[in-house]
């Protein structure tokens, strides 16, 4: 993976000693607090229910073992034991001090950690597929462009006070993994007929109270020009985006109100103006970065492992584990392993010290040897970590809600545990298949229940916590927003609910269909049917 | 009267003294007046008049108001004054950047509003050369804000080199 260099090392240490001068000077109440909040949101500090929230960036979810060890030590010693994997590629620290948000910085950035834009009005930590370099599906490592990204944004001059937040998403497979339709800006990367690579890039994709799925401006970007025309998309954006209104600010509202066709020419314009040679990464930069990707020594191995398709005969749980969580690796004789933490544990490290952190709120070692599966296995059922129930009902993404959020109207986070504790029997959640489930605590969507298969959203019914079910979204390839099942149900007929959706799901389903295939064949009619049937 | 900082050189500031009278909407210049700040909407109306009677023109633009509605006087302009109504409005980074970049502006740009010298980096390094700091912040402290960064990623208006002309060991 990618090594800081003595400039990007310089670049964390600055910015620690910028902050640490800031938070003097709020303590010393030389900067108010309304002048402070913009300055610690640049840095990942909200101020949240139980004090101080730390958002540290885990750039496009790619973690050394020891950076992960460094994050268990500040878990330990300035939180409460805990960190919590966002559904952005981050990690959240709940229990910070103020005072000792410094030291907590300079402790990130000896193992090349920072919280820099994880926060704020600014260009945030991209989002990538947690399988690239690894996955065979991928027509190009989009690591290597998400750094570029990286470099770019981080501490960009012009655009580090934008209307509200901007996020980027860039994915290289056939199958999505990062949700790049419902980001600001999302970029797949493909091949054109002549062998060229180039990106398609979608605008104005998002959540929150006004989802909106990104609209194609580009088919074909020739891959050199990406940050050229990044900063086009984003003065626009800057200049023209509305600042009256914060739900009304983000660029998928600009796009909307101008129309696609017009926020296109727009860009086009900025663009062909703009000293591209000035802003593009030459290739020699590039081919530096995309070096510090290549190199994972593989060694030569033979397709299949006798060691592990021996194993696998002799135990069925290791059996199940392979089926739900390991995926093909590009390299022969090597596997992806997905790792579940909807289960409590620590996480040991593997397959070549590095991890991925997925924006379903999971990690995935990238490069394990088949021959080594059994081995991780046992590793992760010591752990508590060998969950396999990856993208199964019980696989849930949830957002901190009510227990952590000061903007929550509901929990979010043991409704995920009741319906998880329900779909809990591997052989019933195996047999449902493919269910992603996504949870909440408010209209924010944190959790991103607009694209959940089931979406729950936590809404406040005079001082009551109530739950709408969404039906048929998707945040993959297959991107679609879900549409309201009905009217909301209580707190403890969310599960119940869940489960009648299920019911119907079976009687309907035909073959290999999933959940959301059944859905978008037989329509919401069953669905409802089956849920508010008892109701009457 | 708040405290000017200009930038001298090219890694040096300095207490300036502002010589530019800003004018009320409904006031008129005395004769002695050779530098005038005014609106957008003023230098269209008068600014013609006032050139021709040799005074040195600024004018100041909000956010609202676009600066390629200057882009045919800019040569004939001394100053044009960007305001950061809130400092978190970030369109004078455009405003500024466009000004530099795009129209090849060479006289001075600067912040006024609510100025402070946490963004003094990313103003200078948009094309800012002219500062009415909000926090008095002394020169001083503004060259450290501006320059507490050994590196940067990204080439900008104030031509530092970025990190990876630097890696390719130019700069
Ligand atoms: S969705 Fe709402 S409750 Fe959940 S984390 Fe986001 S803001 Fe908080």
């Amino acid at each position: 993976m990618y090594r800081y260099d003595a400039i990007d090392k310089s670049v964390i240490e600055d910015r620690a000693a910028e902050f640490r001068d800031q938070v003097a000077r709020r303590l010393s109440g030389a900067l108010t607090e309304d002048q402070f909040k913009p300055l610690r949101l640049m840095n990942g500090l909200y101020l949240q229910l139980h004090g101080y929230m730390l958002r540290v960036a885990i750039p496009y979810g790619s973690l050394s073992a020891n950076q992960l060890r460094g994050l268990a030590r500040i878990g330990r010693t300035h939180d409460k034991g805990y960190g919590h994997f966002t559904t952005r590629q981050n990690v959240q620290f709940n229990w910070i001090k103020l005072s000792e948000a410094p030291d907590v910085l300079d402790a990130l950035a000896e193992v090349d950690l920072h919280a820099i834009q994880t926060s704020g009005n600014c260009i945030r930590n991209t989002t990538s597929d947690p399988c690239a370099g690894a996955t065979a599906e991928e027509v190009d490592d989009p690591r290597v462009w998400c750094e570029a990204i990286r470099q770019w944004s981080t501490l960009h001059p012009e655009f580090g006070y934008l209307p509200r937040k901007f996020k980027i998403a860039v994915t290289a497979s056939a199958q999505d993994r990062t949700a790049a339709k419902v980001h600001d800006i999302g970029l797949v990367l493909r091949r054109n007929r002549e062998g060229q690579l180039g990106f398609e890039v979608m605008v104005g994709g998002g959540m929150g109270r006004t989802p909106y799925l990104g609209t194609t401006i580009r088919q074909h970007l020739p891959v050199n020009h990406l940050l050229s025309y990044l900063s086009a998309v984003l003065r626009v954006y800057n200049r023209h985006g509305r600042r009256d209104n914060i739900y009304k600010a983000r660029i998928k509202i600009l796009v909307a109100a101008l129309g696609a066709e017009d926020f296109a020419r727009q860009v086009d314009a900025e663009w062909t103006a703009m000293d591209r040679q000035a802003v593009d990464l030459p290739d020699i930069e590039l081919a530096r970065i995309r070096g510090a990707f290549g190199y994972v020594p593989f060694a030569d191995l033979p397709p299949v492992s006798g060691v592990f398709e021996a194993a696998r005969k002799a135990d069925p749980a290791l059996a199940r584990f392979a089926r739900n969580n390991v995926k093909a690796h590009k390299v022969a004789g090597y596997a992806i392993v997905n790792v579940s933490l909807k289960a409590p544990g620590e996480v040991p490290g593997y397959g070549h010290s590095e991890v991925r952190v997925t924006h379903e709120q999971n990690l995935v070692l990238p490069h394990v040897k088949l021959d080594d599966l059994a081995a991780v296995h046992a590793g992760l059922t010591a752990a508590g970590l060998a969950a396999s129930n990856i993208n199964l009902a019980s696989d849930i993404i949830a957002c901190p809600g009510l227990d952590y959020c000061a903007l929550a109207n509901t929990r979010a986070i043991p409704v995920a545990q009741s319906i998880a504790r329900r779909f809990a029997e591997p052989d019933v959640a195996e047999s449902i298949g493919e269910l992603k489930i996504k949870i909440s605590g408010c209209i924010n969507a944190c959790g991103h229940h607009h694209v959940g298969h089931i979406g729950i959203l936590g809404v406040d019914k005079k001082g009551e916590e109530f739950f709408q079910l969404t039906l048929g979204g998707s945040g993959a390839e297959d991107a679609s927003l879900g549409d309201v099942l009905g009217p909301a149900v209580a707190y403890d007929q969310v599960t119940p609910a869940v489960d009648a959706l299920v019911e119907a799901y079976l009687r309907e389903r035909r073959g290999a269909e999933r959940f959301l295939d059944t859905y978008r064949r037989v329509g919401l009619a069953p669905f409802k049917a089956a849920v508010y049937a008892d109701a009457h | 009267m708040p405290m000017l900082i200009e930038r001298e050189g090219v890694t040096a500031f300095t207490e300036a003294v502002d010589t530019f009278v800003r004018l009320a909407e409904d006031e008129a210049p005395e004769a002695d007046h050779t530098d005038l700040l005014v609106s957008f909407a003023r230098f269209q109306a008068e600014g013609e008049g006032w050139l021709a009677e040799g005074r040195r023109m600024g004018v100041w633009l909000s956010a609202v108001e676009p600066v390629e509605g200057l882009a045919y006087d800019l040569p004939r302009i001394s100053l044009v004054a960007l305001e950061f109504a809130k400092f978190r409005d970030g369109r004078a980074f455009s405003a500024a950047t466009l000004l530099r970049q795009r129209y090849g502006y060479a006289g001075q740009i600067r912040a006024v509003g609510e100025v402070l010298r946490d963004l003094a980096k990313d103003m200078v390094r948009c094309g800012f050369d002219s500062f009415e700091p909000a926090d008095d912040s002394t020169p001083e402290q503004w060259a450290a804000s501006a320059f507490r960064f050994r590196h940067v990623y990204q080439s900008a208006a104030d031509r530092r080199a970025p990190a990876f002309r630097e890696r390719m060991g130019e700069g």
